[in-house]
């Protein structure tokens, strides 16, 4: 589904993703964890095409297909999605609006129907029970004075109408209540299907509780530094992220490293292990 | 305050300007009586006699046609705007074109087919709009009103919507008493011009009491080149009365210039309301600023009864050049004036526009909200005045404007004045000016929605509050119309 391989990407000529390597397969749903400040939403952003990122080095692969230098929408219409962060606000302009637009666009790329008002009505009327959303929300203004739980509902429901290959979710619970946390988790886990992949960003374990992962990655200062099963998210939880930034930085005085050496993650296997593929 | 523009448009995309054609660019070929070229006491005769109009209207054309000549010999143009453009030859233009017909036109199968396809082609078929119920449309070719339809229904009611030539005929002691009355000829250059050579235009009255049923629509069209379409509407609600009133404008491409001199009074009484809708898409020149259409426009409402309400509501896509102003007099004590815009200026385009609301009477309230988008290198202006005469106890005045620019050769300007002489008034001023934002074209696109739709939308969204004012069918209108103009210039 997706593989990535010694990704380096900036952001202003500032190097933030330092040689990130990952390989998801299909079915498959990987969280990543990490403090904040390491390259988490900027991993989220590169993925999806932000165009204020460049990628320097390294390759996206979604479904074989290299992604980089694609455009966004058309990286959306090949079946990623982003679960924003911080959602955008758009004045004026209704959600149910935004939605059909996204879904026509998508649709119309792979040459599959395109919804009228009313069919995507009732489309959207399901998918809000679904994610046990409000339906009104959906006739007012995209994000504009929705509350913090509101956008992240907000973003489930965009993924649940998308129906989307790869779903990547940045801290879908970040400054979430618990209860709010269990109903965006069970929003995650209806969409999870056999044929469609998901990362998980997050800052916390406590989703991971609601949500199964089948690995865990730890990132610090733009590297993955280690991979493992659920276990690694409680240890994350128990240790804190002390003990992994000081793995960071130990790569980084590694003769080796700088500059990082390209294709097989060679730079410590012990640690990041062939392109940090679960517990390889 | 005056923003102007500092950005930087980074999206390689935005910049390919590929531009839209207009698509109203058409001409019709039907015979045409025309007056003279150039503007002299014969002109204003000529016009005159066409209409076979009493002598009380002849002379006050005659009047408005020696103070006009008076302001032009004193070389009083109005300079005062934001807007460059050279100065007009008066001499050169044809001040009334009319299609030539045998009588007078009883119904709508009478008027010439070619002209019917034209309206076809505007999208605004006069047969089908007799079918769809709720509109009524008067249309101006030139300078002739040419087929008034709804007027048998209207008429049961007591209304009167009719061409002003018809009405001078036919309503003279309504017209005499209401013409000039809130905009006189001699208010500003370009309303003595209207007045002296004023060829047709639209009469509406709505008696005491009655709710117009239907929106009332005007299509206006320029067909000859080098004409001038110099049109007059006066309309007049009654007591109690309430009237939502369309006018819709275009103009075929010529590669000279166009210039539009129109004058739209409006009158409420006590407790009435008029709503004034316009959505103006006169051609605006070529990719290079070549011909279009220069609008110079006198707008004015007058409320002149107790808590009577008029609102202007404004989508201004065409022209080279837009010089208006829409504004009310708040004179019945608690009356309401209102001004929803949205200005479009791209290529060479030039908009200079705004509002003025004077409060005289007691309580009274007015509301601005005016929206300018600039793409490529046009350039918009809004300019407002609030004035609180001694008077006006208690007024209150909110003014919102704001502009949204895309790419960096354009620009946004916005001139609002204030005057207030009573100190009980209570104004709030907001502006803001922005641009489309790379996050939020970037959380269009990654729903899939590629970057011509995504700016489509954002600007959509920003022009709710003005399209909301709209009626439902011309608020699609509006939208498809601004999403058309702004084709090729983003994305
Ligand atoms: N526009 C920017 N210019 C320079 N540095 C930036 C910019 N945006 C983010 N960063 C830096 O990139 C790093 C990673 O940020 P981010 O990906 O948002 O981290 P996370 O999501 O893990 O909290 C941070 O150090 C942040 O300061
Ligand atoms: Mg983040």
């Amino acid at each position: 589904m997706l593989e990535i391989r010694d990704l380096h990407a900036s952001i202003n000529d500032v190097e933030i993703l330092k040689g990130v390597n990952l390989t998801v397969n299909a079915g498959e749903l990987h969280a990543i964890m990490g403090p904040n400040g390491s390259g988490k939403s900027t991993l989220a952003f590169v993925l999806a095409g932000k165009p204020t990122y460049a990628i320097t080095s390294g390759q996206v692969l979604l479904e074989g297909v290299d992604m980089v230098g694609m455009a966004p929408e058309n990286r959306a219409r090949a079946g990623l999605f982003l679960s924003f962060q911080q959602p955008m606000e758009i004045p004026g302009v209704r959600l149910d609006q935004f939605l059909r637009a996204g879904y026509n666009a998508i649709h119309k790329a792979r040459r599959e129907e395109e919804l009228d008002v009313l069919k995507f009505d009732r489309l959207l009327t399901r998918k809000t029970k679904m994610v046990g959303m409000e339906a009104a929300l959906t006739r007012r203004y995209v994000n504009e004075g929705f509350s913090g739980g509101e956008r992240k509902r907000n973003e489930i429901l965009q993924m649940a109408v998308l129906e989307p290959k790869l779903s990547i979710l940045d801290e879908p619970d970040s400054g979430l209540d618990i209860d709010a946390v269990r109903i965006v988790a069970q929003g995650i886990n209806q969409l999870r299907t056999p044929q469609n992949s998901v990362l998980l960003i997050t800052h916390y374990q406590r989703i991971l509780n609601y949500v199964q992962p089948d690995y865990v990655h730890v990132l610090i200062n733009g590297r993955i530094v280690q991979s493992g099963d659920k276990d690694l998210a409680l240890q994350v939880e128990a240790e804190g992220y002390d003990r992994f930034e000081a793995k960071e930085q130990a790569l980084d005085l590694s003769p080796s490293c700088p500059p990082l050496p390209k294709g097989e993650g060679d730079v410590s296997p012990s640690l990041l292990g062939k392109g940090a593929r679960g517990l390889g | 305050m005056t923003t102007t523009p500092q950005v930087q448009e980074s999206n390689k995309e935005v910049k390919a300007a590929l531009r839209q054609e207009y698509k109203y660019g058409f001409v019709t070929e039907v015979e045409a009586e025309t007056a003279p070229r150039g503007l002299s006491e014969d002109t204003v005769r000529f016009i005159s006699e066409k209409k076979r109009e009493p002598e009380w209207m002849l002379q006050w054309r005659l009047r408005a046609y020696r103070h006009f000549m008076t302001l032009l010999a004193r070389d009083q143009h109005p300079r005062w705007a934001h807007l460059r453009y050279p100065e007009i030859d008066f001499q050169n233009i044809i001040c009334y074109s009319a299609p030539k017909q045998k009588r007078k036109l009883n119904s709508l199968d009478e008027v010439d087919p070619e002209l019917l396809k034209t309206y076809e082609k505007l999208g605004i078929s006069l047969a089908e709009q007799k079918r769809l119920a709720g509109v009524a449309v008067d249309a101006i070719f030139d300078s002739v009103s040419i087929a008034t339809t709804f007027k048998e229904e209207l008429a049961k009611r007591g209304v009167i919507f009719c061409a002003m030539s018809e009405a001078i005929q036919d309503h003279p002691e309504l017209v005499r008493k209401y013409l000039g009355s809130v905009v006189p000829y001699s208010d500003n250059f370009y309303a003595a011009l209207n007045a002296a050579v004023f060829s047709d235009g639209s009469f509406c009255y709505i008696p005491k009491g009655v709710r117009c049923p239907y929106e009332l629509t005007t299509y206006f069209r320029i067909n000859t080149q080098d004409v001038g379409q110099f049109e007059r509407t006066l309309i007049v609600a009654e007591e109690g009365a309430y009237v939502s009133y369309l006018e819709g404008c275009s103009a075929p491409m010529f590669d000279t210039n166009q210039l539009h001199a129109a004058v739209v009074e409006l009158i409420t009484l006590d407790n009435a309301q008029i709503k004034y809708s316009t959505i103006q898409n006169w051609y605006p020149g070529d990719a290079q600023g070549m011909g279009g259409v220069y609008n110079f426009v006198t707008k004015r409402g007058k409320c002149q009864g107790r808590n009577s309400r008029i609102s202007w509501t404004q989508v201004e896509t065409g022209s080279a050049i837009t010089w208006k102003y829409p504004s009310v007099l708040l004179q019945g004590d608690g009356s309401i004036g209102e001004f929803y815009s949205v200005a479009l200026t791209k290529g060479y385009q030039q908009a200079d526009t705004g509002t003025k609301m004077t409060h005289i009477g007691k309580n009274t309230r007015s509301t601005v909200i005016a929206k300018t988008i600039s793409a490529e290198q046009g350039e918009g202006t809004y300019r407002g005045l609030v004035k609180v005469m001694p008077s006006a106890e208690n007024a209150w005045n909110f003014t919102q404007c704001d502009s949204l620019l895309i790419g960096d050769r354009c620009g946004a300007h916005t001139t609002p004045y204030v005057e207030v002489r009573n100190n009980t008034a209570h104004l709030e001023h907001e502006a803001f000016t922005s641009r489309v934002s790379e996050e939020q074209l970037f959380y269009c696109n990654q729903r899939g929605i590629g970057l011509e739709e995504a700016h489509a939308l954002i600007i959509n969204g920003f022009c709710r509050e003005v399209f909301k004012q709209l009626p439902l069918e011309f608020a699609v209108e509006a939208t498809r119309l601004l999403e058309m103009n702004l084709e090729g210039t983003v994305g």
